[in-house]
């Protein structure tokens, strides 16, 4: 009886000690969060995107620049990623469906999603930014496409996946060829699962710095020249954070809390996404 | 019946480009790995063939100025922090996973196991921030004078703790690491404890055992190599990780033992002194780092891969 | 005029190394319906899919042999896609595409070129006539196709294959997924096609084929053994394994 007893203590403690790590986990979550909520939130206001840098030490400006910059990057890094990691993650779900070839690419790009991203800075830089003698947003967002075109391709392998093989074999037997089957009937099927692959895959290099620190560089001016540096907001939070001013810091607060509001919802929403269209219809 | 047939000689063709575009933007990925490890090689060449393999790897002289670099320092914090951050991870996601799985409640489970994966969508930069301007601080103000009055005051092991508790330091950089690898292994211990067949775990609670005892011997050894290889894929995530720890770790080439001195990690060296690197063989050295780098991330995520595939098949 | 549509001359079929049709010899005859029954895994459904060459989807796979259509071989046949929409096909669970009725229906008409809305709509309402849907459709036809319950999604796969026009419909266990309501209007609905098409069709229920088929073919370990009208198929089966199968002894 005290053996069970002991037994069961044991067993008790070992829950509570789990518990606590959860506890601990959320803990962390929260703590950043509050923090981010309390000093950026509370210092958002409206200069912050409508004025232009102003020079270190004095006092006012905002991040338009940054904001931009950002926007434009970011925008083009889509532009490059989404269609090559979609069409990529066609072949490999698709024409390349249980060749060996497709099985490798798809394993690579699993990898690939986690090679780090600075170190995805450094071949840009080899590739782009030193042949092309200076450093650019164009060079920016290649690194950000590189980075986000294997998530997009196993987001998108994996989505088209789940639509059930005797759809394409229905197309087929109609005479369909391929790619109608896949353009007309694959990708509206998948169609939610592929949006939210997109809102991963934008959610996933919205808020990197280190690829951008040695390609798109920074620009203390508003700048919408593809060929030139170009300031973003994750690199100017960077800087700003570092910097030796106060009010750096309290804008570099509100930028972080912007952009990690962003990419929260966005991860939030495509979660939402998968769990409507996934949960309902099987 | 002439035009259907060179209607689906269109069909053929469109076929075909469908096909070769797919196939192109497909072979993207494997042809980007390759080139990464060509440019990188490429690019310290020049490092490689002045200093070496092992030198390079071995020495911890970075000098700018003489024109003489070793790698062993940051070598050296890039192996302290990932191997410290998953001391500090590891329990903690494990434990987690295991109150996913086994403890909480149906209704909260997918709530808590979503809140522990927001870990992984704040960008690395809010982590270094907030490290530098919140958790910098505590340290140095409460944790790390704690420490040195305890552990620091045994003999040997005290050694870890000496020096002036100033927050920015290998201890801070772990324990923002361990923070955001905790997803990261959470969810593969979590993924690999639910492929432990229910019957067996019924059957363990069928002989008597208590919660703790069907976890510590049913699920936990059932799952064994999973639980291994989202420990490893955490190291794979920590090693190449930025902006998290450029905040809170310095950057200065030096091979410290204490935990509470300033150091530098590859990718943090990187960061930092990339745009600076005034000379061929500066540029280069740094790009030997990156190759490095690249290399060890790469095997330790394949190695990871695999164990992570090798359980889904178990099961 | 020859009165069979289909004729299987010595057909070997083989999944890579694997062969898993023997030496079929079977003539099809137009206007009727043509069961093929057999335990899982006869090759049944493996000699279904060879008259809209379903098998070329995969690779290794490897005809011998040949199935005279209008005395052209299909296996011979270079486009396969034309072929298709000669010999239409419909699946064991529903495939309706995620577009409208109207569209599901009017999606092989359009593959063939045809863009004339109110040509379209004719041949769908048609289509959806013939394949007895069309009274529970005709007012939601721009509804999205998954509203409809499992027995409709049945009869607009159907209706979608009979919109072509084909030769020959193949079904390959078509009422496997649906309640029996559902189940025996499929029956008539396949009994009253005859008429404007031919049909083979897969059955795991023995039941079904006396039911609906004129002619049955017993299938066993990848060979064709007995092959004869219904009647007297299910009456007096000549060979031992057949009797032994539609009396219940094994499969």
């Amino acid at each position: 009886m005290d053996n069970l007893k002991k037994r069961e203590l044991v067993s008790k403690i070992f829950i509570f000690i789990s518990t606590f790590t959860a506890i601990l986990g959320l803990f962390w979550l929260v703590f950043i969060l509050s923090d981010l909520l309390i000093k950026g939130a509370a210092s958002i206001n409206w200069s912050l995107f409508v004025d232009d840098f102003v020079p270190p030490g004095l006092p006012g400006g905002g991040m338009k620049p940054a904001f931009i910059g950002q926007l434009i990057i970011v925008s083009i890094a889509v532009l490059i990623g989404i269609p090559i990691g979609l069409l990529g993650g066609t072949y490999i779900a698709e024409y390349g469906r249980n060749s060996k070839s497709a099985k490798f690419i798809s394993m690579l790009s699993d990898l690939a999603t986690s090679i780090p991203s600075i170190v995805v800075g450094t071949f840009v830089y080899a590739v782009v930014v030193k042949p092309m003698g200076h450093f650019s947003a164009l060079a920016g967002s290649f690194a950000l496409a590189i980075i986000m075109i294997p998530v997009m391709l196993k987001t998108t392998e994996n989505m088209l996946k789940l639509v059930p093989w005797n759809l394409r074999e229905a197309a087929f037997a109609l005479g369909t060829p391929y790619y109608k089957v896949i353009f007309q009937i694959v990708y509206k099927s998948a169609l939610t699962g592929l949006l939210t692959g997109t809102i991963l895959s934008i959610a996933r290099i919205a808020g990197e710095t280190a690829p951008l620190l040695f390609t798109s560089l920074n620009n203390s001016f508003l700048s919408c020249n593809l060929t030139q540096p170009m300031a973003s907001l994750t690199v100017t939070i960077y800087r700003y954070a570092m910097g030796p001013y106060d009010n750096w810091h309290t804008m570099a607060w509100a930028a972080s809390f912007v952009i990690t509001a962003f990419i929260l919802i966005l991860t939030i929403i495509s979660r939402i996404l998968v769990k409507w269209r996934y949960s309902k219809n099987g | 019946m002439k035009k259907e047939g060179t209607k689906s000689n269109s069909f053929e063709l469109k076929n075909k480009i469908t096909l070769f575009v797919t196939m192109f933007a497909a072979y993207f990925v494997p042809v980007l790995i390759l080139s990464i490890l060509v440019s990188l090689s490429f690019e310290s060449a020049d490092a490689f063939n002045k200093f070496g393999f092992f030198r390079f790897i071995t020495t911890s002289t970075w000098d700018p100025v003489k024109q003489i670099f070793g790698g062993a320092a940051p070598i050296y914090g890039t192996v302290v922090t990932t191997v410290l951050s998953l001391i500090f991870a590891a329990p903690v996601s494990i434990g987690i996973a295991i109150f996913i799985t086994q403890i909480c409640p149906k209704k909260i489970k997918g709530i808590i196991s979503g809140a522990i994966e927001l870990l992984a969508s704040i960008p690395s930069i809010i982590y270094g921030m907030w490290g530098l301007f919140v958790l910098a601080p505590i340290m140095s103000n409460y944790i790390e004078p704690f420490l040195q009055k305890t552990i620091g005051k045994l003999p040997l092991v005290g050694i870890i703790f000496k020096g002036t508790p100033i927050g920015i330091d290998l201890l801070t950089a772990s324990l923002i690491l361990s923070i955001m690898i905790i997803p990261f292994i959470t969810s593969v211990a979590r993924d690999s404890f639910e492929l432990v067949p229910d019957n067996l775990i019924e059957s363990a609670y069928g002989i008597g055992s208590t919660k703790w005892e069907v976890i510590k011997n049913i699920v936990l050894p059932y799952s064994k190599t999973g639980m291994y290889g989202g420990m490893i894929l955490g190291i794979g995530r920590a090693i190449g990780e930025t902006m998290a720890v450029a905040f809170v770790l310095g950057n200065k080439h030096e091979i410290v033992l204490s935990l509470l001195g300033a150091s530098s990690t590859i990718p943090v060296t990187l960061a930092n002194e990339f745009t600076e690197a005034d000379s061929k063989i500066y540029m280069s050295s740094l790009f030997y780092l990156a190759l490095i780098l690249f290399v060890s991330s790469f095997v330790i995520l394949a190695i990871a891969k695999y164990m992570i595939l090798r359980t889904n098949k178990n099961g | 005029m020859d009165e069979y549509i289909l004729k299987v001359k010595k057909l070997n079929f083989y999944y890579g190394k694997k062969q898993v049709l023997f030496d079929i010899d079977m003539n099809i005859e137009k206007n009727c319906v043509t069961a093929l029954i057999g335990p899982s895994g006869c090759g049944k459904t493996t000699f279904l899919r060879c008259f809209n060459r379903m098998h070329d989807l995969y690779k290794g796979n490897r005809y011998e042999g040949e199935i005279l259509y209008n005395n052209t071989d299909i296996l011979k046949i270079k486009d396969s896609i034309k072929l298709r929409s000669k010999i239409g096909m419909v699946f064991q669970s529903p495939t309706p595409f995620p577009m409208s009725i109207f569209d599901n229906v009017a999606y092989g008409l359009r593959l063939k070129g045809i863009k004339n809305r109110a040509e379209l709509s004719d041949r769908v309402e048609d289509a959806l006539i013939k394949a007895a849907l069309w009274e529970e459709v005709k007012d939601r036809l721009s509804a999205s196709s998954s509203g409809l319950s499992g027995g409709q999604q049945q009869r607009l796969v159907i209706a979608r294959a009979l919109a072509v026009e084909p030769d020959i419909l193949l079904f390959d266990e078509p009422t496997s997924a649906l309640d029996p309501i559902a189940t025996s209007k499929i029956e008539e609905l396949m009994i009253a096609l005859k008429k404007i098409t031919t049909i083979i069709v897969v059955t795991h229920n023995m039941q079904q084929a006396a039911r609906v088929s004129d002619f049955t073919a017993f299938f066993y370990l990848g060979r064709l053994i007995e092959f004869n009208k219904t009647e007297e198929f299910f009456t007096r089966p000549k060979s031992k394994q057949t009797e032994d199968y539609i009396t219940g002894k094994f499969g």
